[in-house]
């Protein structure tokens, strides 16, 4: 852990994304802790995702993306650490790089030409019809967080009408684990 | 499948608290606890406290874990048992105290059904707790119970509370041995890392303007840690200073020792934190009471912060050398690298550095005077110490300007002695925290410095004291006014008085003959040692009503949004300009 000065000043601009794996026992209340963390100590959280993914040993992964400056990181890190149930915390911004998605589902509603032109950027974007009805679509795509907002953005004159995202999930590249 | 280890699941949190050297636990009954109460009963091991409100249950369990360097153990029952713990939880919370407290709950059929004194203990206390647990299965409870032991007491320490509901309570399942129960993931760490301690050992013999800054953290990692402390402090030659939390841990009559601190540290160590070109953080945590203004702390000074807890670690003022661990373990090898190199320090610097630090002692800024119509409260309290250091004494205290008066003119030699909420600063602590200390050393001598506001906060707890003959003392500076708030009225909002006068106040003999205890009262400067020495030589609990002057102030001070180097030393300089944005913190 590099905690040296240069590290902890910290300019009040200097405000960035870090996504955040937070390995934890997955045992009730333990997603309660870890949101109870940025609530009570009001840190900045853009997304958080969690689900089991070792059922052997019981341990459920949490990805976070939060906001602030590399004095706030840290400390998110730090407090996240500090909770009993959470086995590690990596910063995947700091010691990636790494493979970032998310999945979107997107409702649009429309007829006629907005209809076609629906279709027309979700070829571009890859993002596949999954439900669709005389006058609807549901299409999911999947990629990092800033192509599906403009997904969404292109989606929205075409008769976008719902949207249900799940957040970021991410894993270190390469053959170090996470 | 009958085996020797199974018992119900009261017998098994009965067991699991003899194993890890329970001898004693404050609690109140319910429904909810009947079977635990009724395993309690038929059992001779453990001495249970009655006390007459779930909080001071908590305040108790603190006093004894603070005087004796073991946890305390809290028994309560579901709903208003547990909710009324919680504010003793987030003291302990704040002031890292081990305490396992165990709630009652409904039965787990009922949990989430609005059952009677149905409350979501754990989502309640998650907040107020370093881990809590809901034991559903009765199998689970053995090593949730010892568990909870090893979290309270481990690393930082601090509470925990373990939830159990009725049904496991009466349930049969199987009990473990505490050898056998490691938790998974909670491993302290608590060796420091060599390469940081040989860094800040060069610092340390390299500074010119040095200064210890000394906290709880001290006191938590024991006596060797105390020791060590004073060992290296010595060697040094440099002063040092503490928090409020960390009194004790150095001899306050030691000639290297400034004081406190602070808001209401002295002069010549607030100057001396703002000056400093080397500042050695051993187990505290740069709290706002200390720092003051942040962008005008102590400007000039490389850092070294000792701490077991790394979220501790850049929270609020960067660090130049962090080093995570132990304070006794780091204390110890620090030593060791000192004495290695043959480290001495720059004899010129340091002899320049306490010529400076003696002119600013000579302001003399604890300085008050006595008349003799009206007690000065810092004279009362200043008598006290007189006539009581030389016993085996522990001081608790309230919160408010008696609690700072306290802080200042009563001085400590040893740790463990000095009881007070520094975090939370929560009214009410002083009475139950010196029961606890009193059922851990029935022979000491145990006063709680108080305020008569603070005190009507849990004052139905000398009925405590005197069920369970513990002689207790509350030596209450009475100066009929919340006095801390109504200081910062007069000096930060004009003197409007809003809602500080204690009004209809009690009459406090009265009040303690009502108990069954003592009462005294002392109107006049030459009473106070007379009253005092009466104290002494009552035999029960007793209540000094002090009658001091009602307008003094605690100085010096730092208000709020101040530096170091701006105390208002005296009411004449009080003259303080405060910005919005000051006043606003707190
Ligand atoms: C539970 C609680 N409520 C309110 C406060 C705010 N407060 C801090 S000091 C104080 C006044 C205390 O008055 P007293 O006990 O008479 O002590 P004095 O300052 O007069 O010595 C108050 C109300 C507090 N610290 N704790
Ligand atoms: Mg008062």
């Amino acid at each position: 852990m590099a905690l040296t000065r240069e590290h902890g000043v910290s300019d009040v601009e200097d405000v960035r994304k870090h996504t955040i794996s937070i390995l934890v026992d997955d045992e009730t209340g333990v997603l309660a802790r870890v949101a109870g963390l940025f609530s009570g100590r009001g840190y900045n959280i853009e997304s958080l995702t969690v689900a089991q993914v070792d059922a052997k040993n019981k341990l459920s992964r949490i990805t976070i993306v939060a906001l602030g400056t590399p004095m706030v990181i840290e400390q998110i890190k730090a407090q996240a650490n500090r909770l009993v149930p959470v086995h590690d915390v990596v910063d995947l911004t700091v010691d990636g790089p790494a493979v970032e998605r998310e999945m979107a589902l997107v409702k649009t509603v429309a007829s006629g030409e907005k209809r076609v032109e629906s279709l027309r950027i979700a070829d571009i974007f890859r993002a596949r019809a999954v439900d669709s009805s005389h006058n609807s679509f549901i299409f999911e795509i999947t990629g990092s967080t800033d192509k599906i907002d403009s997904f969404i953005d292109l989606m929205r004159p075409l008769g976008l009408t719902e949207i249900s995202r799940t957040g970021v999930v991410a894993m270190v590249r390469g053959t170090k684990p996470t | 499948m009958a085996s020797s280890n199974e018992m119900t699941g009261a017998e098994i949190v009965i067991k699991a608290l003899i194993d890890q050297g329970v001898d004693v636990i404050f609690g109140y009954p319910g429904g909810a606890v009947l079977p635990l109460y009724d395993a309690l009963f038929e059992h001779n091991a453990i001495r249970h406290i009655l006390v007459r409100h779930e909080q001071a249950a908590v305040h108790a369990a603190e006093g004894y874990a603070r005087s004796t360097g073991k946890p305390g153990v809290v028994l309560v029952t579901s709903g208003p048992g547990a909710t009324n713990a919680v504010t003793g939880l987030t003291d302990a919370l704040m002031d890292s105290v081990p305490i396992v407290c165990l709630t009652g709950q409904v039965a787990t059929h009922l949990i989430g059904s609005d059952a009677f004194q149905e409350a979501d203990t754990v989502g309640i206390t998650r907040a107020c707790t370093k881990h809590n647990w809901l034991v559903k299965d009765v199998n689970d409870l053995a090593r949730s119970m010892h568990e909870a032991f090893i979290v309270a007491t481990g690393g930082r320490p601090g509470p925990v509370v373990v939830d159990l509901p009725k049904d496991v309570q009466l349930a049969k399942g199987l009990y473990l041995e505490p050898m056998r129960v490691q938790h998974k993931t909670y491993r302290p760490k608590l060796k420091g890392d060599l390469a940081s301690i040989r860094e800040a050992v060069e610092m340390i013999a390299a500074a010119k303007r040095p200064l210890f800054y000394t906290g709880g953290g001290v006191i938590n990692s024991g006596p060797g840690a105390v020791q060590l402390l004073t060992d290296f402090v010595r060697m040094t030659g440099y002063p040092i200073t503490s928090t409020l939390m960390g009194l004790g841990a150095y001899p306050a009559s030691d000639k290297q020792f400034l004081g406190m601190v602070g808001m209401h540290g002295k002069v010549e160590t607030n100057y001396a934190m703002h000056d400093c070109d080397l500042m050695i953080n051993v187990g505290a945590r740069f709290d706002d009471r200390v720092t003051g203004r942040l962008d005008a702390f102590s400007p000039g000074s490389k850092k070294i912060h000792i701490d077991i807890d790394p979220s501790s670690i850049n929270k609020i003022v960067p660090i130049d050398v962090p080093i995570i661990g132990d304070v006794g373990h780091v204390l110890e090898d620090m030593i060791k690298v000192w004495k290695s190199k043959v480290h001495r320090p720059d004899a010129d610097a340091l002899e320049k550095w306490w010529s400076q630090i003696k002119e600013w002692r000579a302001i003399d800024s604890l300085k008050y005077e006595q008349a003799d119509d009206v007690i000065k409260p810092q004279y009362a309290i200043q008598r006290l110490y007189e006539l009581t250091k030389d016993r085996d004494v522990y001081i608790t205290t309230e919160v408010g300007q008696h609690q700072m008066w306290a802080a200042q003119h009563y001085g400590f030699d040893k740790p463990n002695h000095w009881l007070t909420s520094g975090g939370l600063g929560t009214m009410g602590y002083g009475l139950p925290a010196a029961i606890g200390v009193q059922v851990a050393h029935p022979d000491a001598l145990v006063i709680d410095i108080a305020g008569e506001a603070s005190i009507q906060m849990n004052i139905q707890e000398l009925s405590t004291a005197m069920q369970h003959r513990l002689p207790v003392k509350l030596f209450i500076i009475n100066n009929r006014y919340m006095g801390m708030v109504r200081q910062w009225q007069e000096l930060m909002h004009g003197g409007r008085y809003s809602e500080t006068y204690s009004e209809a106040l009690p009459d406090f003999v009265k009040l303690a003959e009502a108990f069954g205890a003592t009462g005294l009262r002392v109107e006049k400067p030459g009473d106070v040692d007379d009253v005092i020495k009466k104290m002494l030589a009552a035999e029960g609990p007793v209540i000094v009503d002090v009658v001091v002057d009602q307008l003094e102030n605690c100085f010096p001070m730092m208000p709020s949004g101040a530096a170091h180097n701006e105390m208002v030393l005296s009411a004449e300089d009080k003259a303080i300009e405060v910005s919005a944005e000051a006043a606003a913190l707190l």
